[in-house]
């Protein structure tokens, strides 16, 4: 048996590999799963905050303004142990079953309400960076507010957007960390019951800490890449 | 009749305690992350390349990863070299809670704020490191009194946004037992399973939010009133649009 701390990262009953790498699977997972709904939310954010329906604008910038300044973790609480509770309340109403909402969902919901303000503010200066005439042109055109949206702003939106989109997207892989504090067994979970087992929490947490930077640069050599290719039309 | 809520008739000062706390853990470190993060922005605006590199490494590195693995490293991976820390004194120190966050928090917002000052001095046109040295001013007079005072200007919007995220980023304290708002709404919450009282720690965190955006507002305004070609009513851009 290797007893190094590199056999530690071994794959198999002697080391921690897999368990790393099924941490690392949810980390992944759980960003995926909720940049849409930081996406599409904030797209749908910025439209209410830009609309003329009062109760609409009010409701969605208040709503921006309180995720945009809670912590990640209180939110992440207040979803989890909320949400849990009115669960219990409503499932009480029929039966006494125990239930309790799974530490995933909780951090789809509470970090993708954080995106999904974060990216109201991303579409909002995109937005606003779009001539009021192309709508004009679009409206000359005789193409309705629908056919306007997807084929004229959207992908000058695209563009303009990238870049803040693509920072909201390395935080959010950072932010996954936190659900790790609500016991789903993400990266760093399985990292903290890897150094509980070993007792060598320097080394495990630097490789999770190295973990998190590759990802993290990854992600932004795919992110300048997609700047590029959606900027191509511009380049002079 | 009692007007305040029983939940905060019991915790209330528990959760002003643990305000202070958070409100201790920013400050402090985000004064010491100045200090160090002026010296990393030096060293990745150095025309040295190993300076470069490793202040490149450093930032990337702190702003590339989550706060909480960080803080994690620093409070467990201490504990691992007690020993170390004792033979040379220092292990009172790094024993306490406090002190391990407020040690992983300053090398982290030292990787924003070098950022941040780089993106204010390099925001100031060129034509201004120019015109000095047509004036026979020295590299080191022309950055300390030509750039620097408009550098600051240009970096503190960004610096404003990054307190606001220590702010926030400063929860996860609690995760490692320090009392901060957050230690204390645990606790409370953990004694009574009253949801409640995470709305009044919620409200404290957004009033002091709020309280530093705003304060921030306030101040630049007041610091780039001698810029602002647009102030009413007879900015010469007003005049014309």
């Amino acid at each position: 048996m290797d007893d190094s701390l590199l056999g530690l990262l071994s794959f198999g009953p002697n080391g921690w590999g897999d368990q790393l790498a099924a941490g690392l699977k949810i980390t992944i997972l759980l960003a995926l799963a909720t940049a849409p709904i930081g996406l599409v939310g904030g797209f749908l954010l910025a439209l209410a905050r830009r609309s003329d329906h009062t109760v609409l604008r009010v409701s969605a910038t208040g709503f921006t303004t309180v995720f945009k300044g809670l912590p990640e973790l209180i939110t992440l609480f207040m979803v989890y142990y909320g949400f849990s509770m009115a669960l219990a309340w409503f499932v009480g109403l029929f039966s006494d079953a125990y239930v309790e909402i799974s530490a995933f969902f909780a951090g789809m919901v509470a970090l993708g309400a954080v995106s999904a303000s974060f990216a109201s503010e991303v579409f909002m200066a995109a937005l606003s960076g779009i001539a009021r005439g192309q709508y004009e042109a679009a409206g000359a055109l005789g193409l309705g507010r629908w056919a306007t949206l997807r084929k004229v702003v959207i992908p000058q939106l695209v563009r303009l957007a990238l870049p803040g989109l693509g920072n909201l997207w390395l935080v959010l892989l950072k932010d996954t960390a936190l659900v790790s504090v609500i016991a789903l067994p993400d990266l760093l979970r399985q990292t903290s019951v890897a150094v509980g087992a070993t007792k060598e929490p320097f080394f495990f947490y630097l490789v999770a800490i190295g973990i998190y930077f590759v990802m993290s640069l990854v992600s932004m050599t795919i992110l300048s890449l997609l700047e590029k290719r959606y900027g191509r039309a511009y380049v002079r | 009749m009692n007007i305040v809520p029983d939940i905060l008739a019991r915790y209330g000062d528990d959760l002003l305690d643990g305000f202070l706390v958070t409100l201790q853990l920013v400050f402090i470190s985000v004064a010491f992350g100045a200090v160090l993060g002026a010296l990393v922005c030096a060293g990745r605006m150095s025309t040295s390349r190993i300076l470069n590199a490793l202040a490149w490494f450093y930032i990337a590195l702190f702003r590339g990863t989550p706060l909480l693995a960080q803080l994690f490293l620093f409070y467990y991976g201490a504990g691992q070299f007690s020993g170390f820390w004792r033979d040379i004194g220092m292990w009172t120190l790094l024993r306490d809670p406090f002190n391990c966050a407020l040690i992983a928090f300053t090398l982290n917002t030292a990787a924003y704020q070098a950022e941040v000052f780089r993106g204010g001095v390099l925001a100031v046109p060129s034509g201004q490191w120019e015109g000095s040295a047509a004036l026979g001013l020295s590299k080191r007079i022309t950055f300390l009194r030509v750039i620097l005072p408009q550098a600051a200007l240009y970096a503190l919007r960004p610096f404003g946004n990054e307190i606001i995220l220590m702010v926030k980023a400063s929860a996860v304290a609690s995760v490692v037992t320090v009392y901060d708002l957050l230690g204390e709404t645990r606790l409370a919450y953990s004694d009574t399973f009253r949801f409640d009282v995470y709305f009044y720690a919620a409200a404290l965190y957004l009033i002091l939010v709020e309280t530093l955006r705003r304060v921030w507002d306030v101040l630049e305004r007041r610091l780039t009133r001698h810029l602002d070609m647009r102030r009413k009513p007879d900015g010469p851009i007003a005049q014309h649009e």
